[in-house]
């Protein structure tokens, strides 16, 4: 019996007072942009190949050729340093991250198989040293192998694939947009759910012909188009900024339409449980704000320790920021469908919960 | 025909009884006053005529529906204000309306409903810009929208100063005119009198008593008062030396009297007294008076008792207590 018209009617004077509400705007359009200026401004700045400083005390030909490696590719470069200095002494006076020691017999031991190792300094804090320890690994089995004189089957393009568009900014501009979905539908919708539960307004509404399913469909309606305009926002500023290289698949659609629904109804689910418009910001706020840092918003879900990363498989919200990863960097349209179906599974869920529990009276 | 039926209706909220029992009936084209003060259960008895809230016990038809199970088909028969009617913050009257217009699915001119009830030079104004009695006119505007067969108005007129309630009340008495049934509920013994062809006076969920203003002054009034202008002392020395009920609000005593020969007595203890006193009259016994009389003055708002006295800066306690 739903009505598109009244589903009309009541998207209209929503969005009236929405746009009419000038913070709820800058909440939902202009914070996000200020989050990618921040967060593209602190970590876009060491844009290029990460330095590594190197004591090379070897000299020899297995040196070269490592250090050959090291800083012919896209990812790092290195910086000499000389060999009578103390060298973790200098990487502290340098404040410097990462760096790599070469001890003197290494092209020696190399050759007569025996074995050696070079010391990678890095910063557990910094996020660079990863991508410097993880090149040192590869180009030291690279020179295992070789010294194993075993036969290539498989090799290494040094092409770098697409790794070399992968900055931070890519996986942020995703992240924030899943951010804001995420945002400004629970935010508002619980406090709208509750608020209008005390005025009593939702009870003024039962006494007209809306139905709760088409006041939660103009809300809907409503956070997909906002969620739409943010993106585009987002991505425009994302790219022009800080050159964010970004695809723009069918595949982000759904993506964008599930997304909304799924936070409107929990917002609404949310805000229809609880007793008052207090408690139920607490609950907003307790959902929201592990949801928000743990889903790979701010930076990539792979980077934190496996029992968070354990937590952010049960958060929804972590599907969304995957399967937009996977389809605007990754392009792997497989793993964002199955995040598209997950996120879909339990908005029907929740969509569902939220109109049960929704009560326009009393009894 | 009746456009409400009520029958031994209960409804309790955990142990406390709301409504203990009532029973009224109200005819097309009358206008029904529940007169009651805070807490005496009106909100609850209308809210359960409405279809907002299941009833424990008891019959209830509103124009020959049950409100509860046809809530969804009976609303749209019904034009509603609730008691302290709210709105989108950021709607003008004129989008409120247009807004119901096409929830209820009517073709309506905004501006002649607006106009109606004298909202017209409002009409652009967001609602949290709103003065109070413009609030409650948007309300009833609301109301009006479906053309509807029978109007619930809760607290109508409460917040608002005298000059908005009369305003209010032209526009009820408009509709009265129109033929329009209405069931409204107030603390104002004026209003209801003024208003409405039958009383139901309402305390701690019964109604003790019910018929037209005039019927209930006959039954329950005791006929005639004097009154003087003049203190308490004065008030406590009529009552020693008579033996009358008199009763005293803002400098005014007021005798009731059961018989003429009590005029006599009064009138002599008054001036035996030495007190100073002015502005001898008698009157006829109103609802008021009965109202106080049987609800035994615990109404919070005193306002509301002295009709002409008074009443604006009560009012003003009043307004500022429901904007918290
Ligand atoms: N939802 C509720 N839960 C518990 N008690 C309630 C509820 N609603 C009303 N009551 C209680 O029921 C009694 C009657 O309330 P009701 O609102 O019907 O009174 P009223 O006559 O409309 O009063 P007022 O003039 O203040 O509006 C009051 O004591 C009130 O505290
Ligand atoms: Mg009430």
């Amino acid at each position: 019996m739903a009505s598109f018209n009244r589903v009309i009617a009541d998207l209209k004077v929503f969005v009236r007072g929405y746009t009419r509400n000038k913070v709820g705007l800058f909440f939902s359009l202009v914070f996000p942009i200020i989050l990618i200026l921040l967060f593209g401004a602190i970590f876009a700045g060491g844009g290029g190949p990460v330095n590594v400083y190197v004591q090379n005390q070897d000299g020899g030909l297995a040196s070269t050729m490592f250090l050959k490696y090291l800083n012919n590719n896209s990812t790092t470069t290195v910086t000499l340093v000389a060999n009578g200095q103390d060298f973790s002494q200098f990487l502290l006076a340098h404040s410097a991250n990462q760096g790599v020691f070469i001890p003197e017999n290494f092209t020696n031991e190399y050759i007569s198989h025996q074995s050696v190792n070079v010391t990678v300094y890095s910063n557990p804090a910094d996020t660079s040293s990863p991508i410097v320890v993880e090149t040192v690994g590869s180009i030291i089995s690279q020179m295992n192998l070789q010294g194993a004189q075993v036969m290539y089957h498989v090799g290494v393009q040094q092409d770098n694939i697409k790794s070399q568009s992968y900055k931070y900014i890519d996986f942020l501009i995703p992240g924030l947009i899943g951010f804001s979905v995420l945002t400004s539908p629970m935010f508002s919708l619980v406090n709208i759910s509750s608020e209008y539960k005390k005025t009593k307004l939702f009870k003024q509404l039962s006494l007209t012909p809306l139905t709760k399913t088409e006041w939660l469909t103009s809300k809907i309606i409503w956070y997909v188009v906002l969620g739409m305009i943010s993106f585009v926002i987002m991505t425009q500023v994302g790219a022009a900024l800080f050159g964010a290289h970004l695809d723009y698949a069918l595949m982000i659609i759904p993506f964008l339409i599930i997304g909304p629904l799924f936070f409107v109804s929990l917002g609404m689910l949310v805000g229809t449980i609880s007793k008052s418009v207090e408690s139920a910001a607490v609950v907003g706020n307790l959902i929201t704000f592990p949801m928000m840092f743990l889903s790979g918003t701010f930076f990539p879900v792979s980077q934190m320790p496996m029992y968070l990363q354990n937590v952010a498989h049960v958060l929804p919200l972590f599907y969304m920021i995957d399967g937009l990863n996977q389809a605007m960097i990754y392009n792997n349209f497989g793993q964002a469908l199955f995040d598209v179906e997950v996120l879909a599974v339990l908005s029907v869920i929740v969509f569902v919960l939220a109109v049960v529990f929704f009560k326009w009276r009393e009894d | 025909m009746s456009a409400i039926e009520v029958l031994a209706l209960e409804k309790s909220y955990g142990e406390l009884k709301a409504v203990d029992g009532i029973s009224f009936s109200v005819t097309k084209g009358e206008v029904f006053s529940l007169l009651g003060p805070n807490g005496a259960g009106k909100t609850t008895t209308i809210e359960v005529l409405e279809g907002l809230r299941q009833r424990d016990a008891g019959q209830v038809k509103v124009l020959g529906d049950d409100p509860w199970t046809k809530g969804y088909d009976l609303h749209k028969k019904l034009g509603i204000i609730p008691q302290g009617f709210t709105f989108f913050p950021k709607s003008t009257p004129r989008e409120a309306v247009i807004y119901y217009a096409t929830l209820f699915g009517v073709k309506v001119d905004p501006d002649e409903i607006l106009k109606k009830v004298i909202l017209e030079d409002a009409s652009k104004i967001w609602f949290e810009n709103l003065s109070g009695g413009q609030k409650q006119k948007l309300g009833l505007a609301l109301a009006l929208v479906n053309k509807p067969d029978l109007l619930f108005l809760d607290e109508p007129t409460t917040g608002l100063d005298p000059q908005a309630r009369r305003n209010m009340w032209e526009v009820i008495r408009g509709l009265e005119k129109e033929g329009h049934t209405i069931m409204l509920t107030t603390h104002y013994l004026e209003e209801a009198e003024v208003l409405s062809d039958r009383v139901a006076i309402m305390n701690h969920g019964k109604i003790i008593i019910d018929g037209t203003p005039k019927e209930i002054s006959e039954k329950f009034g005791s006929g005639e008062r004097l009154e003087v202008r003049g203190d308490e002392k004065l008030a406590d020395h009529v009552r020693q030396k008579t033996g009358l009920e008199v009763s005293y609000d803002k400098g005014l005593v007021s005798v009731r009297l059961r018989d003429k020969s009590e005029a006599v007595s009064a009138l002599s203890s008054i001036d035996q007294s030495g007190l100073p006193w002015s502005d001898l009259r008698t009157r006829q016994d109103s609802l008021e008076d009965i109202f106080v009389r049987l609800v035994g003055g615990t109404i919070e708002e005193e306002g509301t008792f002295s009709q002409a006295s008074g009443a604006g800066p009560q009012d003003k306690g009043t307004r500022a207590k429901e904007e918290r």
